[in-house]
């Protein structure tokens, strides 16, 4: 317990707890359209902070996490359909190939010095991998699809993750809190302070006795596996899985937008960046409903022309400079 | 017979393959020298490939003919791009100059596809059904004529490398950007210039592409991809690298696709590259770092 | 035996023989000066000792254990630490974050790493910018920061590669007269250094590398008298 709030001030405490209290508290208020939004937001909370660990922290940039989100549903949703396995169990195994399969790029790139930008094209390369080989993987639907069965649910089935959206919302809720705990953890941890290390210069960390090569795996299969778990709920809660859209690179792409617009390599960045992001974007798809403009590609400009513009002039991300307007400067660094 | 077809498939995936070199050789060029991974690579190649539709649609110009202005659309919008959004860059760390072009990547897909509609698009050419019979061998013309343009482009890139004043001057702002501005090259016009021309090799690969193939607005980070896999299998920073990378590519692609299926065919250059990355790291062409 | 024994390296970088042949040894409990002019090898030497190059021929030993061919981090952990010429602070981290960092290699846990941080960062007077992010040191903090980022490693062995570069005269002093201290309670240093004034004032026993082979080693009056020294080094740069 001491860890967990060292170096945290009673002021972002209170806020940090306000904060939850608000999110537990939402789904008494909000209409079936905002908790569907809020779904939405908290999921890219979570695999934002997911993602995070791998480039936030140990610097390791990925552009393939559609990936392990789609092995996650992928291997869940088989393991539920074809043998009524309870996805509580099913993501055991969801995380194993994860995991393993984030194991299998990390040790192909860090073996061989494929490091920055090159690192990245192998993600995208895998992910890209996997979207061609399930569209041809007919056992869980090929590229016509996998469809997981839907009925009226009069009461909440949570062994088998069927029911309401409430239902759905508390579990993204936990996951995101959960993640952001284990995250706040790990950079107070011997395994965080080294990943930072290799993240700012991997010739100085390697100096130091940090085996370099080992730090970045552990954080690419924790990664992996984390993300892997995003993917049960996306499975479980829009029952259909398309290759062609589980695996695409704008998948992948919409992931790391929340941490990038909220602050790399900070805690609250992928929850900041993701509630700015969707809440934009559905914004935006409002107004257009209103206007009666129907394009697709609209919202994807939108997202393009917003990153644009964080990358060019908040590099550091939202986060930052909120946290100073919110006085919560000072000392450590993430929360 | 089936060596014929094979051979026939074979052929057409070399012809493909020199197209896909030029096309990566662009961005091996502004690599090589501005340092700068253009993650938007496929999709500037895809505002050429549109370019190619306007022109054949509106005025039934071939894409041969537009060979050279659509390239010099695309030249100027790479030396602008550089020169607007990419050169503040510069000394960004890499992951941020990845992202700002993954930015201007998404952009430029899907402001095409409000422009276009999402379907596929192609032009059917004065010899889209030609062909050349060698030795038996059916060969499609149109990708003869595309490949020996594309072959002509690298070519005339080489030697402008080689041969000319401001080619030498931009070979040695490669070599040593700290000595380049010592002797007062003006580096920022140069890397504007690389950038144009690295767009400019991407803008001829894909109007060649046209009369190869059809285009979509989606099809964009996949060539972006592909462009990647064809520089690290040749090797980073080899021109020569490039072009063979791509032939083997188009080759790989074509008989993986024709032996198992051909939506399945990107999956035989993503094996291609993971064994380079096993076996080889510094690509075919590459030299070993010290 | 010598703590640490060089015994005929060589290392050619694409047949520019950086280093050849070199021999010698660095005695516990003392402080061994590398010196040389530009280009003369003594980075390398250093590269070669600490794992980032593997020797082309000849060994390194620790305590009498090869340590050639061992990766970087493993020869921290056999017990030697370094530094760095160009300097390479953790950025975005802040300087007591950096120094745990190396603590960590020793300590069992964060706290510990902590509290070994501070005492580091105590003794190289870093403490008053144990919070500041290090992106915002000095180069002379810098260097000090490198210092005690590899003595927070605690190592029986300290590479340093001119840490006293760019420093005015009172900082070099105070950084030889920490190093002395250091030195008093038990640590061998082996140090690359430009600055004379730190040379004679740390080390009595200096070896000189030109061209990437060994050609004079001693005290400093040997070598300064020593005319193949004179020649190619004393005399260009005029001590």
């Amino acid at each position: 317990m001491k860890l967990l709030f060292d170096g945290v001030s009673g002021r972002a405490l209170i806020l940090l707890a306000l904060f939850f209290a608000v999110l537990a508290a939402a789904p008494l208020f909000v209409n079936d359209y905002l908790l569907v939004v809020l779904i939405t937001i908290l999921y890219f909370a979570y695999a934002g902070q997911c993602w995070n660990i791998m480039m936030g922290f140990a610097g390791q940039l990925s552009l393939g996490h559609a990936l392990y989100i789609g092995l996650g549903a992928y291997v869940t949703a088989a393991l539920y359909v074809k043998f009524g396995v309870s996805p509580w169990i099913g993501l055991v195994p969801a995380m194993i190939i994860a995991g393993a399969v984030g194991a299998v790029i990390g040790f192909l790139a860090f073996r061989f010095g494929v490091s920055g930008v090159y690192f990245a094209i192998l993600t995208i390369a895998f992910a890209e991998f996997a979207r061609i080989g399930f569209d041809h993987f007919s056992w869980v639907g090929g590229a016509a699809g996998y469809f997981l069965p839907v009925a009226n649910y009069t009461q909440n089935d949570l062994l088998n993750l069927r029911g309401s959206q409430r239902m759905f919302y508390y579990i993204v809720f936990a996951m995101t809190v959960i993640a952001f705990i284990i995250c706040h953890l790990l950079l107070r941890s011997r395994a965080g302070y080294y990943w930072l290390a290799i993240r700012e210069s991997p010739e100085a960390a390697e100096a130091l006795g940090i085996n370099v090569f080992r730090y970045k795996m552990y954080a690419v299969v924790l990664s992996a596996a984390m993300t892997s778990l995003g993917g049960v709920i996306f499975a479980f809660f829009y029952n259909n899985l398309f290759p062609e859209q589980v695996f695409h690179i704008s998948r992948s792409i919409e992931i790391i937008l929340g941490p990038i617009i909220g602050g790399i390599g900070t805690l609250f960045g992928p929850i900041v960046g993701a509630f700015l992001l969707t809440g934009l974007a559905e914004g935006l798809r409002e107004v257009m409903l209103r206007l009666g403009i129907d394009l697709p590609g609209v919202k994807q400009v939108f997202y393009g022309l917003c990153l644009l513009g964080v990358v060019m002039f908040l590099p550091e991300g939202v986060w930052p400079s909120l946290k100073k307007k919110l006085g919560l400067d000072r000392g450590n660094e993430g929360s | 017979m089936t060596t014929d077809v094979i051979l026939k498939i074979a052929i057409s995936g070399v012809l493909t393959g020199l197209i896909y070199g030029l096309m990566a050789l662009g961005l091996s060029v502004i690599f090589g020298v501005v340092r700068v991974v253009n993650f938007a690579h496929g999709e500037m190649m895809t505002i050429a490939m549109y370019l190619v539709i306007v022109a054949f649609n509106a005025l039934g110009l071939d894409p041969l003919i537009m060979l050279v202005p659509i390239s010099a659309v695309l030249f100027a919008l790479g030396y602008l791009m550089q020169r607007a959004i990419i050169n503040p860059f510069i000394n960004r760390p890499e992951h941020s100059q990845f992202m700002l072009l993954v930015a201007v990547a998404l952009v430029i897909v899907n402001a095409l596809l409000l422009i276009f509609g999402p379907d596929s698009q192609g032009v059917t050419t004065s010899y889209s059904f030609d062909s050349f019979d060698v030795g038996g061998i059916i060969i499609d013309a149109g990708k003869v004529y595309a490949a020996i343009a594309a072959l002509i482009v690298a070519v005339l890139l080489f030697a402008f490398f080689r041969l000319t004043l401001t080619g030498k001057a931009i070979r040695a702002c490669a070599d040593n950007y700290n000595g380049a501005l010592v002797v007062g090259l003006n580096v920022k016009r140069l890397y504007a210039l690389t950038f144009g021309i690295g767009a400019a090799c991407v803008g001829a690969a894909g109007t060649m592409l046209m009369i190869v193939t059809d285009v979509t607005p989606a099809i964009g980070p996949a060539y972006t991809l592909l462009a990647f896999v064809i520089v690290i299998t040749g090797g980073l920073g080899s021109m020569p690298g490039a072009i063979i990378g791509g032939v083997l590519i188009g080759l790989t692609e074509a008989l993986g696709g024709f032996f198992f299926t051909p939506s399945a065919k990107s999956m035989f250059s993503f094996a291609i590259l993971v064994l380079i990355l096993l076996f080889r790291p510094q690509g075919i062409m590459g030299r070993k770092a010290a | 035996m010598a703590l640490l024994e060089v015994s005929g390296i060589s290392k050619s970088f694409s047949g520019l023989k950086a280093v050849q042949n070199v021999t010698f040894d660095v005695p516990e409990g003392k402080i061994v000066a590398l010196i040389g002019p530009n280009g003369a090898g003594k980075t390398t030497c250093f590269n070669l000792i600490a794992g980032v190059y593997q020797p082309d021929t000849g060994s390194i030993t620790l305590n009498g254990a090869r340590i050639d061919g061992r990766r970087p981090d493993e020869i921290c952990k056999a017990g030697i630490g370094r530094t760095f010429q160009i300097v390479k602070p953790f950025a975005g981290l802040s300087v007591l974050d950096n120094v745990v960092v190396g603590a960590l290699n020793s300590a069992s846990s964060i706290i510990e790493a902590r509290r070994k941080a501070d005492e580091v960062l105590e003794i190289l007077g870093l403490a008053p910018k144990r919070l500041q992010p290090a992106s915002t040191l000095t180069l002379p903090d810098r260097k000090r920061l490198e210092v005690a980022r590899a003595l927070a490693t605690q190592p029986k062995l300290l590479l340093l590669d001119e840490v006293m570069a760019g420093l005015r005269p009172t900082e070099v002093d105070q950084i030889v007269s920490v190093l002395l201290d250091l030195n008093k309670r038990g640590l061998t240093i082996l140090l690359i250094e430009h600055v004379m004034r730190a040379v004679m004032a740390l080390s009595g026993n200096v070896i000189v590398l030109h061209h990437g082979e060994l050609i004079s080693r001693g005290t400093p009056d040997e070598i300064a008298k020593d005319p193949k020294v004179l020649e190619c080094y004393l005399g260009e740069e005029a001590l």
